[in-house]
């Protein structure tokens, strides 16, 4: 399974990218929605998991972009979920959303069900 | 002594404006923009003077003007009776001494002279006139040389007297009032007849003062009155009720000369007010005079102030009344709608702040979210590098460490979610609110309270507790509120029962019961008043329970509330199942 982590917080996408590693997910990471693109364009990913609440690029409008370069990808939110906003993307508009701090194994289990649906 | 409850108070405006200085009001009454007790003060002052001053005025204008009119009354009256007794008097003594002149000129001097003629002019006199007691004939030498009458005067000399001196001097004297040779008080009139080959001789009768006496004693004078003859000495010269009996000396002064009807006021010895007509008597030495106690005069028309005085002090007590009642019924009002906007100006901000809290609630949770969730990741590599390595796999107490801070973690992000959750519900429409999942949340911020204080926290939530459609954030509000007062009612080691049901088929009733202080009846009574509180300076200014009502209120619902002090409190919120009359459709 292909991943591909996106979050401005960069400390959070490597760890969590180092520790998906030891459960067998390929994980790849990126700080910003530019640099999202250009990997999605390199190379295709299983899933997504993105952050709602990104500088220049926010959630939405990077996962609007990468459905263009590949429209089979899935989508994971994770969410601050700090707002009313954030919770109706997160539930509206994406095929899964976690609330941050997420638990890993409850990731590798949704990517997992995500993928197999 | 611990006590929680607060809310404000309706007691009578009258008794807390009466009852406190404006310092001594506590903090939140200060609040109000209007100055009550000034109000009050004010426009009862102002009714009060400008309708009974006027009365009051007017009342003292016809109290002057009415006694001056019965003074003049007075004195109008006493004129005519002193002039009408005048005349009475005056006649009775000129009527006599026309008698004696006529007597003189119808009889000639031999006549005169004799004795037994002068007998029959005295029989004649006495058939026709009161009073006539004797009648002699005195020549000019002053000696009586013919008498006729019940004494011993005949030859007896008055050379020496002072009427035959006055006598000489005018053709008629009236004499004074005096006891004489034979000492019973009587006066004397006297009538010159001049001789054809000159000399003189006189006819003189003595008069009983009886005469006087009569005519006075006959009249009816009202104020108690009493009327008398005195001579310009003022010795009376009949007797008076009051004032002395005949020859005495007149305990009032000598009213001066006057040609007409006099009256004036003055005062007896004894300080009485009296009324005093006079009159001189022309011809005579005689003055009539006529005393009245003015008191006595007076009483009609006292007795007739008195009522009016009663009346008007009646009407001004009843005007007093009435003025205070409606003065403190409309201030009450006044005051009344004066802490509804106040109340409804506090609720606005209590929910604007509770809207701000949230919202900075959510932003720290946000904030803080992004942090824990790299610790957490990074302590879960830590885990991972151990689990995965054959080195560490097997050091519990590393992994132990890990376990600790990856727990630690997931606490506060407990705490974040909770805070994010309240933020979420502030301002929001109606949804659907399970009531044991809104319970546990709000208990979950009282939770650390309760461990550390060692309150017993009981949640009892029946099995067919339905859904209920309601504002969550306001549902939320109202349950910390009560809640809060729970826990600020019981004492450390005490307990709080929470319980959920429904209540016939379309209401919820939530029950948050306490072992606490509890509250007397009057405490009870005005617990959901805004501004009462319980709490002192300890608390705050008293709106969480009046706000818990409105809240109530506004999403359809009841709250009630039992207590018995010393015992525990217990508040019962009834919630509609389908949503308040004004709520939006579950979401």
């Amino acid at each position: 399974m292909r991943v591909l982590l996106v979050d401005d917080e960069e400390e959070l996408v490597v760890t969590l990218a180092e520790r998906l590693s030891f459960r067998d997910v390929d994980a790849k990471w990126a700080t910003a929605g530019e640099d999202a693109v250009v990997l999605t364009e390199q190379e295709p990913f299983d899933v997504v998991v993105l952050d709602v609440k990104m500088p220049h690029l926010n959630g939405i409008q990077l996962k609007k972009k990468l459905e263009r370069i590949r429209p089979e990808m899935k989508f994971v939110f994770l969410t601050g979920h700090g707002s009313e906003e954030d919770f109706r993307i997160g539930s509206a508009e994406a095929d899964h959303y976690l609330v941050k701090p997420i638990d890993i194994e409850t990731l590798v289990a949704t990517l997992k069900e995500v993928v197999g649906s | 002594m611990k006590q929680p409850f607060t809310s404000d108070g309706r007691a009578g405006v009258r008794g807390r404006l009466e009852g406190r200085s404006q310092s001594d009001l506590p903090v939140e009454s200060r609040r109000y923009s209007l100055n009550l007790r000034r109000m009050w003060q004010l426009t009862a002052l102002l009714m009060i003077i400008v309708s009974v001053g006027p009365l009051t005025v007017m009342t003292a204008i016809d109290y002057r003007v009415t006694e001056a009119s019965a003074e003049s009354e007075i004195l109008l009256h006493t004129s005519r009776v002193v002039s009408n007794t005048k005349m009475a008097v005056e006649f009775s003594l000129v009527e006599r001494m026309a008698a004696l002149d006529f007597i003189v000129e119808d009889n000639s001097s031999a006549e005169l002279h004799d004795c037994a003629r002068v007998g029959e002019i005295l029989e004649n006199l006495q058939a026709s006139f009161t009073g006539f007691v004797d009648l002699g004939v005195i020549d000019s030498s002053g000696r009586q040389f013919c008498y006729v009458g019940p004494y011993d005067l005949a030859g007896v000399n008055y050379s020496d007297q002072a009427w035959f001196e006055d006598v000489q001097q005018v053709a008629t004297h009236v004499s004074d009032v005096f006891p004489g040779f034979r000492r019973v008080p009587h006066m004397v009139i006297a009538v010159r007849h001049d001789l054809p080959g000159g000399g003189f001789d006189v006819l003189r009768t003595s008069v009983e003062t009886s005469l006087l006496q009569n005519l006075l004693s006959n009249l009816e004078i009202s104020g108690e009155g009493d009327a008398f003859v005195i001579n310009r000495e003022g010795i009376l010269q009949t007797s008076s009720r009051r004032h002395g009996g005949v020859l005495e000396s007149l305990d009032l002064e000598v009213p001066e000369v006057a040609a007409a009807t006099r009256v004036y006021e003055t005062l007896d010895p004894d300080g009485v007010p009296l009324i005093v007509g006079y009159s001189y008597i022309p011809n005579t030495p005689f003055i009539l005079m006529i005393v009245k106690q003015k008191t006595a005069l007076m009483e009609p028309w006292s007795a007739t102030r008195r009522q009016l005085i009663g009346l008007l002090a009646a009407s001004i007590s009843i005007i007093v009344l009435v003025v205070l009642g409606v003065t403190s019924y409309l201030v009450s009002k006044i005051h009344w709608a004066d802490k509804q906007r106040v109340a409804a100006l506090h609720q606005t901000e209590y929910t604007n702040k509770m809207a701000s809290l949230g919202r900075l609630g959510a932003g720290v949770a946000h904030e803080i979210n992004n942090p824990l969730a790299i610790i957490k990741e990074k302590a879960g590599l830590i885990k991972d590098l151990f689990e995965f390595s054959d080195r560490y796999a097997g050091d519990e107490k590393l992994m132990g460490i890990v376990e600790s801070i990856l727990s630690s973690v997931d606490r506060c992000s407990a705490i974040t979610r909770r805070l994010l959750t309240f933020a979420r519900d502030t301002d929001t429409e109606p949804v659907a609110v399970d009531l044991s999942e809104t319970i546990t949340e709000v208990l979950g911020f009282m939770g650390k309270e309760a461990e550390y204080r060692s309150i017993a926290v009981v949640v009892e939530i029946d099995d067919d507790t339905p859904v209920i459609s309601t504002n969550k954030g306001r549902l939320q509000q109202i349950l910390l509120n009560v809640v809060n007062n729970a826990f600020a009612a019981v004492e450390n080691g005490g307990r709080i029962e929470i319980a959920a049901g429904r209540e016939g088929p379309d209401r919820v009733m939530i029950r948050v019961t306490d072992d606490g202080c509890g509250m007397s009846e009057a405490q009870r009574a005005r617990i959901f008043e805004p501004f009462f509180t319980t709490k002192g300076g300890r608390g705050g200014v008293g709106l969480g329970l009046s706000i818990t009502y409105s809240l109530v209120t506004e999403l359809g619902g009841t709250v009630s509330v039992e207590s018995e002090l010393g015992e525990g409190t217990s508040f019962q919120i009834r919630l509609p199942v389908a949503g308040s009359r004004n709520g939006g459709a579950v979401r």
